[in-house]
């Protein structure tokens, strides 16, 4: 901008590189910080490279540092706030909703409205139910939900608080009306992860607000997971209707998390129909497109007595298994337009696998997300040598084990669970790869190899991504999203190697502008 | 002059919108914490402004919590000691890398900021209780960690529900390590906001820094030249770079800032505060405590500062050199006519023009919200409503000071009285937070988050006014706003 150029602003960005300023921080730390001496900084780095260093990192029991994992109520947060005019309201200390809120509209760029009750030092001694029967109250009254889908935080949890008896008695007591559906689940944040809290969310508004009435009707549940990229919700209403077949979407945010700029602000759009909800267990089936996310969910539907289909519809053969479970549970074809899709999205990968083949992948991030980008990645004829999962479990490690046998690079693959992006650090030193799949936590491995003189590269997919914008727009799944995440993938390849390559007449040879 | 962009009437009618959508309980209540302040309000609100007390539930108010005031505000910045969010994991990791306290170090090796040490509570800690697990913890973290100089245990709920004794287990062992290790009992339940968990922060630094609890900190303290400038920076958090620029022109007028608390600061910095001839105090609102400590246990002296805007930095300026010789008297004189004030002048003369008159609404912490006042009126702008999450009445007190105009005050604002503000008052522009801003943005509204400075900064001092100025001409002049309506739908 012109105005900005006369007066030659400078934030941040640059200001702090002025002499002044570097003289005033060179002051402060050799006069005041009792700063270590560069030597010993220096020595310890070098200790980090160490095998011994890797071994007494790996060997913690206790401490967790930098955990690519949440706590259960971020996950109910993001199943809840998927149905029509639903309020999300969280049982316990108001804090707790003030952290959820913010990592959640960092991510999406968006308003993520929710309640808490705001329980303090008295309910420890008393229990929540005050809080409760006011907070129901105040939010019903002011925000006028049609439902109200309560989870649970730490505090709430440990002093055991019944919410099944809070809420019946909100409603005899005349705080809430007897109709307004108020489906709940027990989050505690000292067991699993966001994904188990998307789970018991799930899990609480199905079996509260469904019931199967003995009717099966000829139509597909689907449960997406948690999924925070909005382009996924979109792309598989359309292939379903693609496809012509009638299909709940259970929690779908992608109206309320991507609403439009147009002068006015809605507290609630879009979301499943409360309608559809109450009616979902008479589906005949359910298709779910993230596994470790639904485990208790999964239980559910088979008690509704409905044909519950797994896939992982990431990549090609992901998605190949999500049309075959869909063409399998309605009898209809793969329709042409989705055949071409595929054909369009191998002919992306037959025109730039080349660049991928025999590339080395490290990956942390949630379970299933994990799982299809190996496949995929594997399918890409890359390799994922290394694929942690902080909030990995043991049945996703046997999975993990499987899979490794689907690929001949597989038997390269190391699978890991319960670890940190501390651990993740240390054995990227030690067993370097070119490539990183993580969420923008990651840039900080990113920045360290590189201080340490390892050339990592970081490709961001997953959650969160709060350093760069609109990539959580896309789609990821389907063929589709495997061309979007080929993109992604393989233009972070040349950016690799263009900045390896761009030395003036040293290697700037291989700096082609054709590829 | 005020401008009176928006009459008493008027704002006095969009109080009593606010108030008629509440149950009734609520609605009492919330009447308390809601003023419309101008010049003739009296100057102390005290018996007026209810604040510092519970949220109502269920309201959805804006309110973090005890330990987002003790981990991420006071203690979260101190750079070479290490954090542990003690308890399940989410809370550090909500909390990690969040709020851009800038600082300069080798990450993972003598500084640990950007990092999040976690004891990730599990159902059998809960049970049989999480003591044992951290003392495991510091020692894992001596031996990982060695160059740390010291370590603070943040109490998460679960903490102080099942009955850890986190104090026995701090002082066992900074015996063993020879470091402080300051157990910090700021459990999110505690209080009714990110205000306690400021005040337990205060007493635990008086007690495990100064006063010696369980390790002699002295040892970890560089020694420093006795002068008669010798200042420490209080309630400076150093979002993206403000006490660096603060510190700039406390230098230049000739003082040294022999510590900075909390930004970029270290252990060693805090422990060497007791030397120091003058505090200066920005955040009043989270280290006042400290700071009247000082004073009575080293007859140290504080005042409070705004380095916001020309009028208050040169203000503040002055007032701080008041109290030194005429050295710095002439030097801070000197500053203003033929530096600061000449070089802030091109910047009110070429921003007032884009941004007179433009209506402001805050709702920020403890202290932006007065603060910014008059840094908006600099640029020409008024403004027309205000609020804080978790400011006391001395806050709303000192609040009558800055505010001339008919200004709505609220205090611990909901979502709902946000949105009526917003939707009746219509300002140019609503400087707030990230769980805000979207919601704002939406209606039309131009928006900067003002805890975080929208990841721009810094705002505090010389090069913090140039850049506030540009950011808030870039928000309310952009030319996307003109294009929320399409010319289809346009009267």
């Amino acid at each position: 901008m012109g105005i900005d150029k006369e007066l030659n602003i400078k934030d941040h960005l640059k200001l702090f590189r002025e002499e002044e300023f570097k003289e005033l921080f060179r002051d402060k730390a050799s006069k005041y910080e009792s700063k270590i001496p560069e030597d010993e900084i220096n020595k310890i780095k070098e200790w980090h490279k160490s095998r011994e260093y890797h071994e007494l990192n790996w060997s913690r029991e206790a401490l967790v540092i930098n955990p690519i994992k949440a706590c259960q109520p971020l996950g109910a947060y993001l199943a809840a706030i998927g149905f029509e005019k639903t309020l999300v309201y969280s049982h316990g200390s108001q804090g707790c909703n003030a952290y959820f809120r913010t990592h959640l509209a960092r991510h999406f760029k968006e308003p993520f409205p929710a309640c808490s009750d705001a329980m303090t030092e008295d309910a420890a001694v008393f229990g929540g139910y005050n809080n409760m029967y006011e907070g129901l109250e105040n939010a019903y009254t002011l925000y006028k939900p049609e439902m109200i889908a309560v989870n649970t935080t730490c505090m709430a949890e440990v002093i055991g608080d019944d919410l099944n008896a809070f809420i019946k008695n909100a409603k005899d007591k005349g705080h809430i009306p007897q109709d307004l559906p108020v489906p709940y689940a027990h989050t505690p944040s000292f067991v699993g992860s966001h994904i188990v809290g998307y789970d018991n969310m799930m899990h609480g508004i199905l079996s509260q607000m469904s019931t199967p009435s003995g009717e099966k009707k000829d139509r597909i549940n689907i449960i997406v997971g948690f999924d925070t990229y909005i382009g996924d919700y979109r792309e598989i209403k359309r292939i379903l209707d693609l496809f012509g077949v009638d299909y709940i979407l259970l929690s779908d945010p992608s109206d309320i998390l991507d609403s439009p700029a147009n002068g006015e602000y809605k507290m609630y759009y879009g979301g499943t129909k409360l309608e559809d909800l109450k009616d979902a267990a008479n589906s005949k089936a359910t298709i779910l497109l993230q596994k470790y996310t639904t485990k208790k969910t999964q239980e559910l539907l088979k008690e509704w007595g409905q044909d519950v289909r797994v896939v992982n519809p990431i990549g090609i053969k992901g998605t190949d298994e999500l049309m075959m479970a869909i063409s399998g549970l309605t009898g209809k074809p793969v329709p042409e337009q989705l055949e071409i899709e595929r054909g369009r999205a191998v002919d992306a990968i037959t025109d730039s696998y080349y660049w991928i083949y025999g590339k080395q992948f490290a990956f942390q991030g949630d379970p299933d997300l994990a799982y299809g980008l190996s496949r995929y990645l594997m399918e890409l004829g890359g390799e994922p040598v290394h694929v942690m999962c902080t909030n990995g479990t043991k049945d996703w490690v046997e999975d993990m084990e499987k899979l490794k046998e689907e690929f001949p690079q597989g038997k390269e693959m190391n699978v890991y669970m319960g670890k940190d992006m501390w651990h993740l650090r240390t054995l990227l030193i030690q067993e370097f790869v070119p490539f990183l799949i993580g969420t923008s936590y990651h840039k900080y491995v990113e920045r360290d190899l590189n201080d340490l003189g390892f050339p990592l590269k970081l490709i961001r997919i997953g959650y969160p991504i709060h350093d760069r914008h609109h990539l959580h727009r896309f789609s990821i799944i389907g063929y589709q999203g495997a061309i979007q995440l080929l993109t992604w993938i393989v233009n972070s390849i040349f950016d690799y190697i263009d900045n390896d390559t761009k030395g003036m007449a040293t290697t700037d040879y291989s700096y082609d502008i054709i590829r | 002059m005020p401008l009176n962009l928006v009459s008493k009437e008027e704002a006095e009618k969009v109080v009593q919108d606010i108030l008629s959508a509440y149950p009734k309980k609520a609605q009492k209540d919330r009447a308390k914490h809601m003023n419309v302040v101008d010049e003739s309000f009296p100057k102390d609100t005290k018996c007026v402004q209810t604040s510092n007390v519970k949220s109502r539930p269920g309201v959805m108010s804006v309110r973090g919590c005890a330990y987002a005031g003790s981990k991420g505000v006071v203690w979260g910045p101190v750079k070479d000691m290490i954090h542990i969010s003690h308890g399940p994991v989410g809370c550090g990791y909500y909390s990690w890398a969040g709020r851009r306290n800038y600082y300069i170090g080798h990450t993972g090796v003598n500084t640990f900021g950007t990092m999040d040490f976690t004891s990730d509570f599990q159902e059998r800690d809960v049970v049989f209780g999480g003591d044992k697990k951290l003392t495991q913890i510091i020692e894992e973290i001596e031996k990982l960690f060695p160059l740390n100089k010291g370590i603070t245990i943040q109490s998460e709920c679960p903490i102080g529900l099942i009955g850890d004794d986190i104090e026995a287990v701090a002082r066992q062992a900074s015996k063993k390590i020879n470091k402080p290790v300051v157990p910090v009992r700021c459990e999110g339940f505690r209080g009714v906001s990110q205000s306690l968990g400021h005040h337990i922060a205060n007493d635990t630094i008086r007690d495990w820094v100064f006063e010696n609890k369980h390790v002699d900190t002295n040892s970890f303290a560089q020694e420093i030249e006795d002068s008669p400038y010798n200042i420490a920076i209080i309630g400076d958090y150093n979002i993206g770079g403000d006490a660096w620029t603060s510190r700039k022109i406390l230098e230049d007028m000739g003082l040294s800032v022999i510590a900075q608390w909390s930004g970029d600061g270290t252990l060693s910095e805090l422990v060497n505060t007791k030397k120091v001839k003058l505090n200066v105090l920005h955040c009043y609102r989270s280290m006042n405590y400290i700071s009247r400590y000082m004073e009575e246990a080293f007859g140290i002296p504080w005042i409070e500062y705004n380095f916001f805007g020309p009028t208050q930095i040169f203000a503040s300026m002055r007032k701080i050199a008041s109290l030194f010789d005429d050295k710095i008297k002439e030097k801070t004189e000197y500053l203003i006519s033929e530096v600061y004030g000449p070089r802030l002048q091109r910047i009110i003369d070429k921003y007032k023009p884009r941004i007179q008159g433009k209506k402001i609404a805050l709702y920020v912490g403890g202290l932006r919200p007065r603060h910014i006042v008059t840094a908006f009126e600099d640029l020409g702008a008024e403004v027309i409503a205000l609020g804080y999450e978790f400011a006391h009445a001395d806050d709303y007190e000192r609040t009558t000071h800055y505010v001339d105009n008919a200004t709505i005050v609220v205090d611990d604002a909901t979502e709902h009285e946000l949105e009526k503000i917003l939707k009746e008052l219509k300002p140019d522009l609503f400087g707030s937070g990230i769980k805000e801003k979207y919601q704002a943005q939406k209606m039309g509204i131009p928006f900067r988050q003002m805890h975080s400075w929208d990841y721009s900064g810094p705002y505090h001092g010389v090069e913090g006014f140039e850049i506030f100025a540009r950011d808030v001409d870039m928000a309310v002049n952009g030319y996307v706003w003109k294009e929320l309506t399409p010319p289809w739908k346009r009267v």
